[in-house]
C-alpha cells in the first residue's frame, strides 16, 4: 500500500437547499488506507456533502469518482454497491432484534443467520471488535451499538466508511478502543471519513485533515504537520484564542443540596440511587458519565420534572433556610421565589418550540406575567432582540421560526433566554453538544459569566477535557450511583474516565 | 463512460417558504384544473356539456335568494363545527367526535322541548336548552379528554366511540318519544306552540345561527392567537415537554380545551335542533363531524381561513345535490365531483412545500 489512491474523488460537488448554500463547488480527495478527519464549524457542510456521498442527498452540480470512474449515486443502495458506508451519529438499529439479525436487515438474497453469524464473527476477529452477534440491541451500551453499526456497513463490504461524529456517545477508553479498530482498517487498505469537533481526536487519529468553511473547501493539511492552532484558524477562517477561563469561586455557599435521591423510570429501572451533593453559588459543578447514566433524570429531578422514588432536594437560602424542591412542579418553584433555569439537552424537544418564532420561545418563560387574559408580546419581542443583539445570534429576524436556524445559534437563543432570567441556579445538560468552536467558547464564556454573578451551575457535559477545564469540581455519575467528587483543578483525564466505568467504582451491578 | 446509474428524472426539492400570493395562485390553478378534469370526466361519462354541469352548481347555490341563505346557514353549521375542532387540532388531539358532541347537545335540547315544553315559561325552556346543550355537548368533550389526560388513551379512538354511543342515545330517545307511535321519528316538536323555538332575528328563519358563526369566529380567533388560554393550547400542541418545563399543567389544558371544543359542538347541536331542525333525527349532524375534521386541516386551523374552506365545501355539496336532480344523475355522481375537487385541492399542497427540479439536459454526460 502506498496509501496514495484515491477511493474516492469528488469535483465541483454544490448543494442547495432552497435559498442557502450548503456545498459550494466542493473537491476532495479520500485516499485508501487514510483517516481522513473532515473540519469545520456547523453549517459548514460537511454532513451534507457525507450525506451526497451515502446517497441520502442528490447534488445539484458536480461529479463524483469512485475508484476513478464516475459514477451518480441516487439512494443509499448505490452507496452501497459501490461500498460507501455511513454510521450516523443517531444510531438506526432495531431494539429487539440481535445484532446479526439488524446486520442482515434488508439484505437480499436467502436468510442463512448462521452463515450471517459466522460471517460477522469473522469481520469481528479481523479488526478486534468485541461484540456478540446473538445479544438483543437493547441490552447493549452505547459503544456495543456503535460497534454494531460499523460492521453492518463492513458486512456490507463497504471500502469507504464515513462516521459521522462516533466519539460524541463514548468514554476515553472506549474511543481508544474505536481508534485502535480503525487504524486496523486503515492499514488494511480501507478509505475512513470521520466527522468530529473535538480536535484532540484529530491529532490523534488522521493522517490527512480536510477543512470546510461556510460551504466551500478551504484546504487539506497532513495532520503530522500541523496544529490545533492552525486547524481551528482555518475553520473559523480568523485566529481564535482557545483557553477557557476558570476564575475563583467568589464566596461559595450551599445552594443545592441533594440528599438520598433515587429516581425510578417509567419501566422501574433505577435511573438514580443514593445520590447525594451539594451544589455552591459562584460555582461550576461539572457532571461526567457515559450518556444514560442519569444525568437527565438529575437535571429534571432538581427542575421538577422527574418523578422521584425517595430523597430530598433542599434550595438553601442565602440565610441558610432550606426548602424542599421534591414534589414541586416548575411553576410551583418559581413561585416559590426561587429563579431556577435550565438549559435542558433536547433543545428543540423541550427548551423551544422550532416552529415558533424568537419572540414567542421568549413569551415560554413569561407569559403568565400579569393579570391580563391576553398575551403581552411587548416585552419577550426585546428581550428577543436584545438577545439576538448580545450573543450575536445569526437570524434572518426575530419572527423566523427557531427551527430554522443552526444549532449553535437555537443553543444562543436558549441559553439567553435562560440566564435573562436572573436564575440563582443554573442547570445545563451538554450545553455544546454538536455546536462548533466558535459558539461553545460562546457558551463557555456565558457560563463563566453566570458563575462570576453568584450563580450555582450544575453542568453536564460530555467532553472530559472541557469538564476538566471549566468545572470547580466534578462529580462523576456511574450506573445512577455517585461514582466520586473530584477537584476540577487536580483531576485528571484518565482518572474521571475510570470512575465513569465500572472499574474505578463500585463492583456490583456489573 | 458506462454509467451504471442514470441520474433520475426529476428529484423533489423542498421550498423555501413562498410568498402568500404565488401559495394563493397554486391552489387557484389546483381548483382550475380541477374543474377541467371534472369537466372532462362529466363529458366522458355522461356526454353532459360540463359548462351546463357548473352553471347548475352555481345556480344550485345561488340561484335565488332563499337557496343563497340556505347556503349561508349551511356554511355557517359547517364553520362552528369546524372551529370547535381547531382548538383540540392545535393541541395535537384529533378530537373526531364532532358528530357526537354536536349530536348529544341536539338529543339534550330536544329533551329540554319535549319534556319541559308544558311545564315551564318558553324563555325558561329555551335558557334550559342553551345550557343543557352546551353543558352535554361539553362533557361529551370531557370525557376522552379526562382519560387522555390521566391514563393517555388514544383520543381518536374514545371520541370516535363517544359518537356511537351519542347516536345510539338518540336512536333509543327516538323510539321513546316518537310522533306517532310506531312512525320511528319524532316528527316536529311543539309544531303547535312553538314552545323551544329559537325566536328569529330581524324576521329571518336564518339569521341566527349566522350570527352565531361570526360571533365564534372573531372569538376563536382571538381566543387561539392572542390570549395566554391560546398560546398554552399551541405550546402543548407543539410539544408537552416544553410545555411540563415551562410549568404549564398538560392535564388542565387538555381537559380545558376539550370542554370548550366539545360545548361549541353542543351549541351547534342546539342550533340544528332548536332553529333549523326542530327535530332530532340520529343523521342530523350529517357527518359534517367529519367534513370539519378536513376543514379544520385545511385551513392550516386558522379560523379566519375556515370562512373559506367551508364556504367551498358546502358550495360544491350544494352546487353537486343540484346536479343529480337537474340531469337526473344519482347522488354518487355529485360525490365523484367533489372528491374530485378535494384531491386537486389537497394535493397542491405538496407543491407549497416542494417543487420538482428536473434533470439537467444531455450537458453532463457530453463532457464526461
Amino acid at each position: 500500500m502506498d496509501g496514495k489512491t484515491a477511493a474516492v474523488t469528488l469535483k465541483n460537488i454544490t448543494k442547495t437547499f432552497g435559498s442557502t448554500v450548503a456545498n459550494d463547488k466542493v473537491s476532495l480527495e479520500i485516499n485508501k488506507g487514510e483517516i481522513l478527519s473532515l473540519l469545520g464549524e456547523n453549517g459548514s457542510g460537511k454532513t451534507t456533502l457525507m450525506n451526497m456521498l451515502s446517497g441520502i442527498y442528490f447534488p445539484d452540480e458536480g461529479q463524483i469518482f469512485i475508484n476513478g470512474k464516475e459514477e451518480v449515486i441516487r439512494s443509499p443502495k448505490d452507496a452501497f454497491d459501490l461500498g460507501i458506508g455511513m454510521v450516523h451519529q443517531h444510531f438506526k438499529l432495531i431494539d429487539v432484534l440481535t445484532a446479526t439479525e439488524n446486520i442482515i436487515l434488508g439484505l437480499k438474497g436467502k436468510l442463512n443467520i448462521k452463515a450471517a453469524t459466522k460471517k460477522i464473527q469473522e469481520i469481528c476477529d479481523k479488526y478486534g471488535f468485541e461484540i456478540d452477534p446473538n445479544q438483543k440491541i437493547y441490552d447493549m451500551t452505547v459503544s456495543q451499538k456503535q460497534t454494531v453499526e460499523i460492521v453492518k456497513v463492513l458486512y456490507r463490504g463497504a471500502d469507504i466508511l464515513i462516521l459521522d461524529e462516533p466519539t460524541a456517545v463514548l468514554t476515553p477508553q472506549e474511543t481508544e478502543k474505536l481508534f485502535a479498530v480503525l487504524r486496523k482498517m486503515r492499514d488494511d487498505g480501507k478509505a475512513i471519513v470521520i466527522i468530529t469537533h473535538k480536535m484532540h481526536e484529530v491529532e490523534s487519529l488522521s493522517d490527512r485533515v480536510a477543512v470546510l468553511r461556510k460551504g466551500a473547501y478551504v484546504g487539506d493539511m497532513v495532520t503530522k504537520e500541523t496544529n490545533v492552532t492552525e486547524m481551528t484558524n482555518m475553520m473559523v477562517g480568523r485566529s481564535v484564542t482557545l483557553n477557557i477561563e476558570r476564575p475563583d469561586p467568589v464566596d461559595p455557599k450551599p445552594r443545592i443540596e441533594v440528599k438520598n435521591l433515587t429516581v425510578r423510570n417509567e419501566e422501574g429501572v433505577v435511573k438514580l440511587e443514593d445520590v447525594s451533593f451539594t451544589a455552591n453559588s459562584g460555582e461550576i459543578l461539572g457532571i461526567a458519565g457515559i450518556s444514560g447514566c442519569g444525568q437527565k433524570e438529575l437535571l429534571e429531578a432538581i427542575a421538577g420534572l422527574q418523578v422521584t422514588e425517595s430523597g430530598h432536594v433542599y434550595y438553601i437560602e442565602d440565610n441558610g433556610e432550606k426548602e424542599e424542591l421534591l414534589g414541586k412542579d416548575p411553576l410551583a418553584i418559581a413561585e416559590m421565589g426561587v429563579t431556577l433555569s435550565f438549559v435542558p439537552e433536547d433543545r428543540l424537544g423541550m427548551g423551544l418550540l422550532g416552529n415558533m418564532d424568537l419572540t414567542d420561545n421568549m413569551l415560554l418563560r413569561s407569559f403568565r406575567k400579569g393579570h391580563s387574559l391576553f398575551t403581552d408580546k411587548k416585552e419577550p419581542k426585546h428581550l428577543a432582540e436584545k438577545v439576538v443583539d448580545d450573543l450575536e445570534v445569526v437570524t434572518p429576524s426575530i419572527s423566523t421560526p427557531v427551527r430554522k436556524l443552526s444549532g449553535g445559534n437555537v443553543q444562543k437563543v436558549l441559553v439567553g433566554r435562560e440566564i435573562a432570567a436572573a436564575p440563582k441556579v443554573l442547570l445545563t445538560a451538554y450545553a455544546v453538544r454538536g455546536l462548533d468552536i466558535n459558539s461553545s467558547y460562546a457558551i463557555y464564556d456565558l457560563i463563566n459569566q453566570q458563575k462570576k454573578e453568584g450563580v450555582a451551575v450544575i453542568f453536564v457535559g460530555e467532553d472530559l477535557d472541557v469538564l476538566l477545564e471549566l468545572s470547580d469540581r466534578i462529580l462523576v455519575l456511574c450506573g445512577g450511583k455517585v461514582n466520586g467528587i473530584l477537584d476540577g483543578r487536580t483531576a485528571d483525564k484518565n482518572e474521571v474516565g475510570m470512575l465513569m466505568t465500572r472499574m474505578g467504582g463500585t463492583q456490583d451491578n456489573a | 463512460m458506462h454509467e451504471k446509474h442514470r441520474e433520475p428524472l426529476f428529484h423533489i426539492v423542498k421550498r423555501d417558504g413562498l410568498p402568500w400570493y404565488r401559495s394563493l395562485m397554486i391552489r387557484f390553478v389546483a381548483i382550475l384544473i380541477a374543474l377541467v378534469f371534472c369537466g372532462i370526466i362529466t363529458t366522458i361519462t355522461t356526454g353532459i356539456n360540463p359548462l351546463e354541469v357548473y352553471g347548475t352548481m352555481i345556480t344550485g347555490a345561488f340561484g335565488t335568494s332563499r337557496k343563497i341563505w340556505i347556503t349561508l346557514q349551511n356554511i355557517s353549521i359547517l364553520l362552528l363545527i369546524s372551529l370547535a375542532l381547531t382548538p383540540a387540532f392545535r393541541m395535537r388531539f384529533w378530537n373526531i367526535g364532532g358528530e357526537g358532541q354536536v349530536l348529544i347537545g341536539g338529543l339534550t335540547a330536544a329533551a329540554c322541548m319535549i319534556c319541559l315544553g308544558n311545564k315551564l315559561p318558553n324563555a325558561l325552556v329555551i335558557l334550559c336548552m342553551i345550557i343543557t346543550s352546551i353543558a352535554a355537548g361539553a362533557v361529551w368533550g370531557f370525557i376522552p379528554a379526562f382519560f387522555k389526560a390521566k391514563w393517555n388513551t388514544n383520543e381518536t379512538l374514545s371520541t370516535l366511540m363517544m359518537n356511537y354511543i351519542a347516536t345510539q342515545l338518540v336512536a333509543f330517545y327516538t323510539v321513546v318519544w316518537e310522533v306517532p307511535k310506531g312512525s320511528g321519528k319524532i316528527g316536529i316538536i311543539n309544531q303547535d306552540s312553538n314552545i323551544g323555538w329559537l325566536p328569529q332575528v330581524f324576521g329571518s328563519k336564518y339569521l341566527l345561527s349566522i350570527i352565531v358563526a361570526v360571533v365564534i369566529t372573531i372569538f376563536m380567533w382571538i381566543y387561539l392567537y392572542y390570549s395566554k388560554q391560546g398560546y398554552e393550547i399551541s405550546v402543548v400542541g407543539e410539544s408537552e415537554k416544553t410545555a411540563r418545563y415551562v410549568g404549564i399543567k398538560v392535564e388542565k389544558v387538555i381537559i380545558r380545551t376539550m370542554l370548550l371544543s366539545g360545548a361549541i359542538c353542543g351549541l351547534v347541536g342546539l342550533l340544528l335542533v332548536g332553529f333549523i331542525n326542530h327535530t332530532v333525527t340520529t343523521t342530523i349532524a350529517g357527518g359534517q363531524g367529519f367534513t370539519a375534521v378536513l376543514v379544520s386541516w385545511m385551513s392550516k386551523f386558522n379560523p379566519l381561513s375556515m370562512i373559506f374552506s367551508s364556504s367551498l365545501i358546502i358550495f360544491m355539496n350544494r352546487g353537486a345535490g343540484e346536479i343529480s336532480t337537474n340531469f337526473g344523475l344519482n347522488q354518487s355522481f355529485a360525490d365523484i365531483l367533489t372528491g374530485i375537487i378535494l384531491f386537486f385541492i389537497i394535493g397542491c399542497e405538496f407543491f407549497i412545500s416542494y417543487k420538482l427540479s428536473f434533470r439537467k439536459k444531455k450537458g453532463k454526460e457530453e463532457e464526461a
